[in-house]
């Protein structure tokens, strides 16, 4: 109908936007009759998507008409991007920013670099920006589920960990089982989804593959290679990010500092006492 | 001595847990650190192994600085039972060959069943170490603590947790295991009758300051007007 209505596909667009959005509205209103209050939060949840999607769509725009090197700073400033928000979810780790930071670009970013230059991932901007960010999302969700469970497992087994300490085990092995855990429980997600594709869904750049005309097994097996290098990336930075969230649960000297108060101590003496920790 | 804190302390958000306490320790002494609740005995006794970082002061061990030996190193020669036993999952035989094998080393079944016999859970091996009772896992810690020989034995209140009979037989088991491997230790406790059972020395902890410390007679006459 709409199609009759808007011939122009800028307006189409819009059109079909609008009515997407009117749904969402009215599922909000018909919550409100049962007394649960989202509009305000999905109205302003509406506006910024309209918003942060129109600006990723006129910056890619911008880059199709721009160098090739611009694509590794968009990514770059996703991977910043990712970080902030997944340190910001997991706020309890010790120096969240840095491992989030450190994590992903080594899994997001290690496994965009050797798939571009493999040729699997094309390098035309309008490729590689979308499918970078892809990588980079799930990474980000990965790190944040696993930094998040491996925190909340060390400060829930405080005592085995000490105990394991005051036997003289490492830090390492003190929290090895909660570093498995998180590992594991961070990478479900991608693992479900590789094991539901096609059954349960199909996922939307094989959709949006499809509708631009590209022959659905094309499609399909660019959508299994897409969400392979998804697993490969979120694995790599859950195992980077829960590598480092072990070294900052304790201190230099194998003292457990990620529990589940949050005392501060105060700062032992400088110098000499402290060169020998 | 073979254990001695000089001026040590540990302020936690303002607060002092420690405050300043100086102490020796003789070789084969058991002193038993009592006091009110809050009074610093727990954290006291966790800067004796390092679990905890004193803010200033230190621990001497054997006439070394303790943050001159690496922790695990210090751990094992100092080791520690919780108030309540945190068995790790598996067997009773796979917690106490957890600490030698954090150095390599391995014992033989021989030496788990010797360890067993010490503290009274023969034939226990291979039972799983998540169904004992209160005691019984008390046992286990007091025989994985040993399985790594240490010469100095931290206590924080073993016996709080468990009902009266276990209470006593876990008593008796810390004085005949500390007599039988000449072990110095320390031990926290609320029970005055039972510091003067256990200890040779005794240590009064107020806000955490020392407020006494000597001879378990003398002490406990002083403060508390014990016969």
């Amino acid at each position: 109908m709409l199609r009759m209505i808007f011939p122009d596909p800028l307006r189409l667009t819009l059109a079909q936007a609008v009515v997407a959005s009117a749904a969402a509205i009215a599922i909000a209103l018909l919550a409100r009759r049962r007394h649960i209050r989202v509009e305000k939060d999905l109205a302003l949840a509406l506006v910024r998507g309209v918003v942060q999607i129109s600006a990723v769509g006129s910056v890619l725009l911008l880059m199709l008409r721009g160098p090739g090197w611009l694509a590794v700073v968009a990514l770059g400033a996703m991977v910043l991007a990712a970080a902030a928000t997944s340190s910001r979810r997991a706020k309890r780790v010790p120096g969240a920013f840095r491992i989030s930071l450190q994590a992903i670009a080594a899994g997001a970013g290690s496994v965009i670099l050797i798939m571009a230059l493999m040729g699997v991932i094309d390098t035309r901007v309008t490729t590689l920006v979308p499918v970078g960010s892809m990588l980079i999302a799930n990474a980000m969700n990965a790190n944040t589920l696993a930094l998040e469970r491996f925190r909340a497992e060390v400060a829930s087994h405080e005592r085995l960990v000490e105990t394991a300490l005051a036997l003289a085990a490492s830090p390492e092995a003190s929290v090895a089982p909660y570093v498995q855990s998180s590992f594991a429980a961070s990478l479900t997600p991608a693992i479900d989804n590789l094991r539901s594709l096609g059954i349960v869904w199909i996922p939307g750049l094989m959709t949006g593959m499809v509708l631009s005309g590209t022959p659905p097994v094309h499609a399909a097996l660019y959508q299994f290679v897409t969400l392979a290098m998804i697993f490969a990336s979120s694995g790599l930075t859950c195992l980077v990010g829960t590598t480092l969230a072990r070294a900052s649960a304790f201190s230099p000297a194998e003292q457990l500092v990620m529990r589940a108060s949050a005392a501060r101590p105060a700062a032992p003496p400088r110098g000499r006492a402290a060169a020998r920790a | 001595m073979i254990l001695r804190t000089e001026r040590l302390s540990r302020v936690v958000d303002g607060r002092a847990l420690v405050d300043e306490v100086s102490l020796d320790v003789r070789e084969g002494e058991v002193l038993a650190v009592v006091g009110p609740s809050g009074s610093g005995k727990s954290s006291l006794l966790r800067l004796l192994n390092r679990l905890d970082e004193p803010t200033s002061g230190t621990v001497f061990l054997q006439g070394r600085d303790h943050r001159e030996l690496p922790p695990r190193e210090l751990r094992r020669r100092v080791g520690m039972i919780m108030q309540t036993a945190s068995l790790f999952p598996g067997s009773v035989a796979d917690n106490l060959r957890f600490g030698p094998e954090q150095r390599g080393a391995t014992i033989s079944d021989e030496a788990v069943a010797r360890l067993l016999e010490l503290v009274g859970l023969s034939g226990f091996a291979e039972r799983d170490a998540a169904r004992l009772s209160g005691g019984e896992a008390q046992r286990v810690a007091i025989a994985r603590a040993v399985a790594n020989e240490p010469i100095v034995l931290l206590l924080d209140e073993p016996t709080s947790a468990l009902d009266d009979r276990s209470k006593r037989d876990v008593e008796r088991l810390v004085r005949d295991v500390v007599a039988a491997r000449r072990l110095t230790c320390i031990i926290i406790t609320h029970d005055l009758a039972q510091a003067a059972r256990v200890a040779t020395d005794v240590l009064e902890l107020r806000a955490g300051r020392v407020e006494r410390i000597g001879p378990v007679k003398e002490v406990l006459r002083a403060a508390y007007d014990l016969p």
